[in-house]
């Protein structure tokens, strides 16, 4: 630990006294990028990291990305081409539809687009394989070979203690289980854990995936709303549809006094709200908290190109506390992954619990029948009892 | 703001990747792990358990080892106790028969000896006075060989018979 922090104090002041020579060597790939126009658009860089996009960037280059398919329904029906033939603006004729990207000034922008009649027209529909949804594949792939690998574990060798990998994983796996789902569901506990523990695994490894910021990773996943919001609304479709006539009872007729019941019925309309409130909380939540991070990230790393204009010794110094704060946020967003994560899977946890809650006075009520049904059957077994006494 | 209108494109395919993902951690994940792991943790409470009382048992062993130890010890130092006492009655026995023995044989020894003397005496006795008898008949004869003497003798012997009358 110790040498690790005298380690990278040495490089931090290695690289302060080096700014210029730093500055002079990055100069000649960063012109072609800062200079063109003397002021970068900040927003347009950050906007375009964090969005999607047709094909997938590749480090030090931005002349060619990884060419991923587009899949569109246009005016005349499928077409499937790859987004090599759309990265730089130009237009693809597809038979008869011609396709391009709409450019800056399109209310499509970024997307792609169908030429009718010389009209910008967005297809009917877009279900192009963007690279969030590649990357979606990749984080899905790697939780099946994770999760699979520890299954494989315990059918092949039994009994015995999985080690490295596998064993991280199952800590994990019983962490979530064990620490959050366990104790909130209790005995329903088996019947909602696959999913909430898949969530929770999806999650995780999507959040690490969009802090690597080359191929496999780099997709800003958890941090864009569509994914948020796919998980939420299935949190929110297995809290409704597992739900038990208490929940939907507390919605409709509350345990409050009257008055805030009818004749307007405050407390219910509260309530339903409620409901949607909640898979809207999680949506924001998940994506919001990632979604900031990156952008963190990502404007330190821009403030080096905007301080650039100020001469080298600005922009050397600007760049060795951009780098060490950048490293520092990259290292909370590890940490931010699994919370985020955590968090995402421990509230699902409490909304299906909440669901599944089999409500106090019903219980109370049965417990009281119990007991009066049992109070008379103890006196009458006492009282022979008593009788063969005296 | 693209950022914050979901894309339906990225809707559908992350629905349909998270199906996919769900139903096959579903069927052949989690519940296999989960087994596994519950099985694992039966086995290490069994285990516990089974060391526990084993660990019990090895002391109450213990206990009981040294109780019988013990006892043996007990047991041990009273035969012997036992044997010593034996040990010394049987050799007190043994003398007290040995005395017994010697004296009757002593007794017997003395009487027979006794009768040997006197035995033994009779004939010296006898043997003696038949000496005597000889000698004193070899005397005479010898001495009463000539007259005078026998004359002086039956003088003698007169003389004597006189003073006793």
């Amino acid at each position: 630990m110790k040498r690790n922090i005298l380690t990278a104090l040495l490089l931090a002041v290695f690289s302060l006294a080096l700014p210029l020579r730093v500055c002079a060597a990055e100069e000649t790939p960063l012109d072609s990028l800062v200079e063109k126009d003397s002021s970068i658009d900040a927003q347009g860089i950050i906007f375009d990291h964090l969005g999607d996009r047709y094909g997938w960037e590749v480090p030090f280059n931005h002349h060619k990305s990884i060419p991923l398919p587009v899949i569109v329904w246009g005016s005349d029906g499928l077409h499937v081409f790859s987004s090599a033939r759309i990265d730089h603006g130009q237009t693809y004729r597809d038979g008869n539809a011609e396709f391009r990207l709409a450019g800056a000034g399109s209310p499509h922008k970024g997307k792609v687009i169908e030429i009718v009649d010389g009209k910008e027209v967005k297809p009917v529909l877009d279900i192009s394989i963007t690279k969030n949804v590649c990357g979606i594949f990749i984080a899905v792939l790697l939780v099946i070979w994770a999760i699979l690998n520890v299954a494989r574990w315990h059918r092949t060798q039994g009994m015995k203690g999985p080690r490295k990998m596998t064993g991280a994983v199952e800590f994990v796996i019983l962490f979530i289980y064990d620490g959050v789902i366990k104790p909130t569901l209790k005995s329903r506990a088996d019947k909602f854990a696959p999913y909430l523990l898949t969530v929770f695994f999806f999650i995780l490894v999507m959040n690490l995936l969009g802090l690597i910021v080359i191929f496999p990773g780099g997709a800003n996943l958890t941090g864009n709303i569509a994914v948020t919001l796919v998980l939420a609304i299935i949190t929110f479709l297995i809290t409704n549809i597992f739900a038990t006539k208490h929940y939907w009872k507390e919605i409709f007729n509350p345990d409050v006094p009257w008055w805030l019941k009818w004749p307007l019925p405050i407390m219910p309309i509260i309530e339903i709200f409620g409901i949607f409130t909640k898979p809207a909380a999680l949506t924001v939540r998940l994506f919001a908290n990632m979604m900031g991070g990156h952008m963190i990230v990502i404007v330190l790393t821009l403030l080096i190109f905007i301080f650039a204009a100020m001469g080298p010794v600005v922009t050397g110094a600007t760049a060795v506390v951009s780098i060490i704060f950048s490293i520092f946020m990259l290292l909370i967003d590890v940490l931010v992954s699994f919370i985020q994560a955590y968090v995402f899977t421990m509230l699902s946890t409490l909304f299906i619990a909440l669901g599944q809650e089999e409500g106090h006075e019903e219980h109370k009520k049965e417990g009281d029948e119990a007991h009066g049904k049992k109070a008379p059957a103890q006196t009458l077994a006492a009282a022979p009892a008593q009788t063969n006494q005296a | 703001m693209e950022l914050f209108t979901p894309d339906f494109g990225l809707v559908f395919w992350m629905f349909v990747s998270f199906a996919v993902l769900f139903f096959i951690l579903w069927k052949w994940g989690w519940p296999v792990i989960m087994k596994g792991v519950s099985d694992r943790a039966d086995l290490i409470d069994k285990g516990v358990e089974y060391a526990q009382n084993a660990k019990q048992q090895l002391d109450h062993a213990r206990e009981e080892a040294d109780k019988y130890i013990a006892d043996a010890r007990r047991q041990q130092a009273d035969m012997l106790r036992e044997a010593d006492k034996m040990k010394s009655q049987i050799i007190e026995e043994a003398r007290s028969a040995a005395q017994s023995e010697a004296k009757k044989v002593m007794d017997a020894a003395k009487v027979s000896i006794e009768q040997e003397r006197k035995q033994a005496e009779q004939q010296f006795r006898n043997e003696v006075s038949s000496f005597a008898l000889d000698i004193a008949q070899k005397v005479v004869r010898n001495q009463m060989k000539d007259e005078k003497a026998q004359e002086q003798l039956v003088s003698s012997l007169l003389d004597e018979m006189e003073k006793q009358n």
